[in-house]
């Protein structure tokens, strides 16, 4: 972990580079692009796998819809695009026609959460793993980074069904080595610890870890969790959580309905903890750069650790 | 292709509009306007015109159907139930907690339905998705597509069709049941399609207008484009009458989604039997 942290790399590179692998391999895998291929790293693919890749122009909606007949068939379609048009924009076609009868469509996003940071809110997408959150038979993936994102990408190629993949548009630490495994709906535990939990997904898993650091250092156990799928939630690792009584979430999405608010369900049923959301604070962002943006919403190194030992220091 | 004669097609024709009007009856819930004027092409599809099998609804290299408007998903039960797909008496179990025919087409619950339906506008995406995965594995499997004149309202219609015609799908052809009707009432006065023929052909199909409700017109349009390879994919737009066959239904938007009563019902029945024209 330490050796590789200076190593940058944005996750919508592990996707291009994955997907390109994948569909050598398995003639089956399409990509349905909306335009903005070059953008999502798909264009190796389209190049060298032209028989498998569709470009429908700028009709997301259409794509999500081209996407299902295929997989009637037996292909296993990937629609690429950016994560607020993935989500949004063809949201209730996901619905209608991949998450109602199921089908084995991928949806993987580039450009999740404020890391379109300079393209301002319209294309910073705060909302999506929420809203997908709530559709029955949707699985919902974000990645820490390249290297755990291209396990996450095979993966969600290997099982059947529907999946929302999110990428960062912008480069974020290598954390993991090349040689680590990732399980959809298994928490990735990094730290053990009895003074606090803190779980994380996506971009923010970095901060998570550098957060711990600090706190350790300066005397706490610290149990920390990499929640890279929000749905299906790994319970068992929110449960060990629970144990600590004090759980802070931090995700790169709304504290709404994303992964401190999947946390917070599990609590509020099973009791036993305090849990403090870190996120965008249901706002929307602006252009600026994407630490700034991180910053407004106190996505920070800093903010985790102060939250921490407030939290440490309250009675449960 | 089936052998059957027109005058066979015609009979069948009056099977699937009294089927579905029983259904419709049955769960005293339904959607019958859109049900009749779609009844005759369908019955030029499922007893002549598709390869499909009804023992084997899954079979990799059937013509594939998508029911677009899925609103009248009762006629296109009512097609599978008289070709066997699942036992007749099931059509009475239509819209009923646990029934395998759902208000609107399922595709996990129903054998012979291809795609889920029911949301406006999303259907025809998925058959042009369909007729591209035909010519990547080089089948020669058809996809069959119905959409609503209202529907053609939706913006994802035409994202469909220009997509087919990019990728030349020959091997697509989309019907638009063009009833005039919609649920508020006119499409003309809610929101006009304006001609949709041409509006097809500008997005590239091979577009033919014809009578939807003449047998022989159906039959002859889809004898035509039978085997076609000119790489363009083709629109059928039937000028059809909503709740056709039902004096008391034709040409009234109030019927698109409205049980009949009993005496309504038997009336019904009557004038298709009769053979009302």
């Amino acid at each position: 972990m330490e050796q590789m942290k200076q190593m940058k790399k944005a996750t919508r590179e592990a996707f291009g580079d994955e997907i390109l692998e994948l569909g050598r391999v398995n003639k089956n895998i399409c990509v349905i692009d909306a335009d903005i291929g070059n953008s999502c790293k798909t264009g190796p693919f389209s190049t060298e796998l032209p028989r498998q890749h569709f470009n429908v122009g700028i009709a997301e909606q259409n794509a999500c819809g081209i996407a299902a007949g295929l997989a009637t068939t037996g292909k296993i379609p990937f629609v690429s695009t950016y994560a607020v048009f993935g989500s949004l924009r063809m949201c209730e076609q996901i619905r209608q026609t991949v998450c109602y009868p199921y089908l084995n469509v991928k949806i993987a996003c580039s450009h999740g959460g404020l890391t379109p940071a300079n393209d301002g809110a319209s294309h910073q997408s705060i909302e999506d793993m929420g809203v997908l959150r709530t559709i029955p038979n949707m699985t919902v993936v974000m990645g820490a980074d390249y290297n755990s994102t291209r396990k996450l990408v095979k993966q969600a190629a290997e099982i059947y069904g529907p999946v929302y993949l999110r990428f960062t548009r912008d480069a974020i630490p290598v954390i993991y080595g090349e040689d680590e495994e990732f399980e959809i709906g298994k928490a990735k535990q990094l730290s053990e610890g009895t003074d606090i939990a803190i779980i994380a997904n996506g971009d923010t898993v970095y901060l998570a870890i550098e957060a711990t650091k600090i706190l350790k250092a300066e005397g706490y156990s610290v149990k920390l969790y990499d929640m890279h799928t929000i749905k299906p939630l790994d319970k068992d690792a929110v449960l060990a959580s629970l144990k600590t009584g004090k759980v802070i979430t931090v995700e790169d999405h709304n504290i709404l309905n994303g992964l401190g608010s999947a946390v917070s369900e599990v609590v509020a049923e099973e009791g036993g903890a305090i849990v403090r959301r870190i996120g965008v604070q249901d706002q929307f962002g602006q252009s600026a750069p994407y630490e700034k943006l991180l910053e407004l919403n106190g996505i920070t190194i800093e903010n985790i650790v102060e939250t921490a030992k407030n939290l440490i220091g309250k009675k449960n | 292709m089936k052998n059957i004669t027109v005058t066979e097609l015609k009979e069948k024709a009056k099977e699937l509009r009294k089927t579905a009007l029983t259904m419709i009856y049955t769960a005293q819930s339904g959607h019958p306007g859109g049900s009749l004027s779609a009844a005759d092409l369908m019955a030029a599809l499922y007893f002549k015109e598709m390869n499909i099998d009804a023992k084997d609804p899954k079979w990799e290299d059937r013509d594939r159907f998508v029911l677009s408007k899925g609103h009248v998903a009762p006629i296109q039960y009512s097609a599978l139930a008289l070709n066997g797909f699942f036992p007749y008496d099931t059509i009475y179990t239509l819209r009923q907690y646990g029934s395998i025919l759902q208000g609107h087409p399922d595709m996990k619950k129903t054998p012979g339905i291809d795609i889920s339906t029911g949301s406006l506008g999303q259907g025809f995406s998925a058959g042009v998705g369909m007729a591209i995965a035909a010519k990547m594995d080089r089948k020669s499997y058809r996809t069959f597509v119905l959409v609503g004149d209202g529907e053609c309202q939706e913006g994802q219609i035409w994202e469909a069709a220009e997509t087919a015609a990019k990728y030349k799908l020959d091997n697509l052809v989309v019907f638009v049941d063009d009833n005039g009707l919609q649920c508020d009432g006119a499409c003309a006065d809610i929101m006009p399609t304006l001609d949709l023929e041409k509006k097809f052909a500008a997005f590239g199909f091979e577009t033919i207008r014809i009578d939807g409700h003449k047998m022989e017109s159906i039959v002859a349009a889809l004898d035509s484009i039978r085997g076609s390879r000119n790489e363009l994919p083709k629109c059928i737009i039937l000028d059809t009458v909503k709740g056709k066959g039902v004096s008391f239904m034709e040409d009234v938007a109030g019927w698109h989604g409205k049980a009949p009563n009993k005496e309504q019902y038997e009336q019904a029945i009557r004038e298709i039997d009769g053979g009302l024209n």
